[in-house]
């Protein structure tokens, strides 16, 4: 489904700020995947989501999607295949504009958006349907400004929304790391649900290892640039955080560094 | 007595003024509060709405065909703007400020290098929609809500389309209309010249309004368009407003400043200072949530050295 094919990016090229994320990174998803993705600081886990979606061009490299070829596409052309959920909750959505407004927009992703009429009746029941499946009393929240939901309602809408026309590749962005324990943890909930009932590919980049091996089929690990780990299947089911860490080490030769993976 | 009845009756032509204005706000509406730019060709722009008016009605052109010009050419300039802004990269800006001065040059050039083009109501009373004279101030009034009423009513309906729709969130959230696959380059573009269009029809009736067209007209035109947008939002804005009526605000807005303008001219202040008054006041309104902000956290650091 997705294949990032030998990528290699440095920021800042030619300056005293020059720094070389990726040298030759690459990794294939295959339909229905769910990966998880942890790593040490500064290990390119964003960015790899960030070149993916388009936000970043690539020195060298391909990134293939379904058998497309979106190297050179921008991001806004990507994003027929791609849903996204970002860590900061107000920036998946629009905050000035109702709920309803935020989800005719994801609506109209991937179709080009003439004079029609953007929400009509019909419309409306359909976002009040996918609203109930959140469970959090949304689906009376149409006309409420997006600005006024808590951030783990937003997170949640900013999911639904990703997840609604069925993107061919769903990336998440640490989208529960600004939320609190529990919030999270229905967030993740809602996400499972949401990759299942779809069946989505989805790359989850997290910080938390006990979220990472709890969900997905699949885990990567990345440590300065480079994929060290990648279990799935069985092996990944049996996963603890003590066995995850000791064999980090062992692959990378380096101590885990990710002081909040670490803390949390 | 007899002030109060000369006072009230400053107010018909007030009025008239605003509603003529009250378009040109709408216009900065659209870039200043849906796209989040503060495009500054619009004091140009409205000089090239009056101006292609003017000259094109004075060659005997029909009017409604003199302003559809107008609008276009206003269009125009927006176009200039928005492809400085996005493909050149130029901050908006500094983008409008450099299409406001290129302006100045082609409405010169409209004007066939005069700095005036006069369209007096005497000579083309019948080739005018609306004019300030006496007798036809009812029937410009009525042409002047009308003008205003039909340019709500086609921005409630464009931006409650898909396409109106991503020109409201590109002003919201750039990322995230970007990762919904709006063009966002595209929509800030349309924005730009949509808001011009309309300030060129403001222009283009102000032209006739004024009865004449004016090389210089346009200075300082954002500051009373901002004024009046923001004198719309304080006084009748709720949180629930719908977006017809926000726009209705805004023209209520700017005829709002025409009679606050006129009540100043009448008690008899000099009008050189009328501007700077504008301005004031603009800097004004725009600096209180910033200054609300400031002491709000002023209050809260008082309360944690308590705490401490």
């Amino acid at each position: 489904m997705l294949e990032i094919r030998d990528i290699h990016k440095t920021f800042n090229e030619g300056t005293v700020n020059e720094k070389k994320v990726f040298d030759g990174l690459s990794l294939v998803l295959e339909d229905g995947d769910f990966v998880t993705v942890i790593g040490g600081n500064g290990a390119g886990k964003s960015t790899m989501l960030n070149i993916v979606a388009g936000a970043y061009p690539v020195d060298e490299g391909q990134v293939i999607i379904d058998g497309v070829d979106v190297t050179r596409l921008p991001e806004y052309k990507r994003a027929k295949f791609i849903g996204r959920v970002f860590q900061d909750p107000r920036m998946g959505t629009a905050s000035d504009m109702w709920v309803e407004e935020n989800m005719s927009v994801a609506d109209s992703r991937g179709h080009c958006r003439g004079v029609r009429w953007a929400i009509t009746g019909k419309d409306r029941e359909r976002y009040r349907e996918q609203l109930k499946i959140l469970d959090l009393g949304l689906e009376d929240r149409l006309t409420t400004k997006m600005g006024l939901l808590s951030g783990g309602q937003r997170q949640a809408i900013t999911l639904l929304m990703a997840a609604m026309k069925k993107p061919k590749l769903l990336l998440l962005d640490e989208h529960t790391a600004a939320l609190d324990p529990k919030t999270a943890a229905k967030v993740l909930e809602i996400t499972d649900k949401l990759i299942k009932e779809n069946g989505l590919t989805a790359l989850m980049v997290t910080h938390n290892m006990r979220d990472a091996i709890a969900h997905g089929n699949r885990i990567i690990m990345m440590n300065a640039g480079k994929i060290v780990l990648d279990i799935k299947g069985e092996e990944k089911q049996k996963l603890t955080v003590e066995t995850l860490l000791a064999k980090f080490t062992e692959a990378s030769g380096a101590e885990f560094t990710n002081d909040r993976a670490l803390l949390s | 007595m007899e002030i109060i009845m000369n006072w009230l009756g400053t107010i018909p032509g007030a009025v008239a003024q605003g509603l003529a204005w009250g378009l040109m706000a709408i216009g900065v509406y659209i870039t200043f509060k849906i796209l989040d730019v503060a495009d500054l060709t619009v004091d140009g722009s409205i000089c090239t709405g009056m101006a292609v008016c003017a000259v094109l009605i004075t060659n005997g052109v029909n009017v409604w065909f003199a302003i559809l010009c107008a609008m276009a050419a206003g269009m125009l300039a927006g176009l200039v703007t928005g492809l400085l802004h996005t493909l050149l990269g130029i901050p908006a800006i500094l983008a409008g400020i450099l299409t406001q001065l290129m302006l100045w040059s082609v409405n010169l050039l409209i004007m066939d290098g005069k700095a005036n083009v006069a369209l007096s109501r005497f000579k083309y009373a019948d080739k005018v929609l609306i004019s300030s004279g006496e007798s036809e101030r009812v029937k410009s009034l009525i042409i002047l809500i009308g003008f205003c009423a039909v340019v709500i009513l086609i921005l409630y309906w464009f931006f409650g389309t898909e396409l109106g729709m991503s020109l409201r969130s590109t002003g919201c959230n750039l990322e995230m209309s970007r990762a919904q696959g709006i063009n966002t380059n595209f929509t800030k573009v349309l924005g730009l010249a949509l808001s011009n269009g309309v300030v060129a029809l403001s222009g283009a009736l102000l032209a006739q309004q004024q009865g004449a067209s004016d090389i210089n007209f346009g200075r300082g035109a954002i500051v009373i368009g901002l004024a009046a947008v923001i004198i719309g939002e304080a006084l009748f804005q709720r949180k629930t407003t719908n977006f017809a009526l926000r726009l209705l605000f805004v023209v209520c807005g700017a005829i709002i400043y025409w009679l606050v303008f006129q009540t100043v001219v009448f008690i008899g202040l000099p009008t050189e200072l009328l501007k700077m008054l504008s301005a004031i006041v603009v800097a004004l309104f725009l600096g209180i949530p910033h200054l609300k902000t400031y002491l709000v956290k002023g209050k809260k650091k008082k309360g944690g050295a308590q705490n401490a």
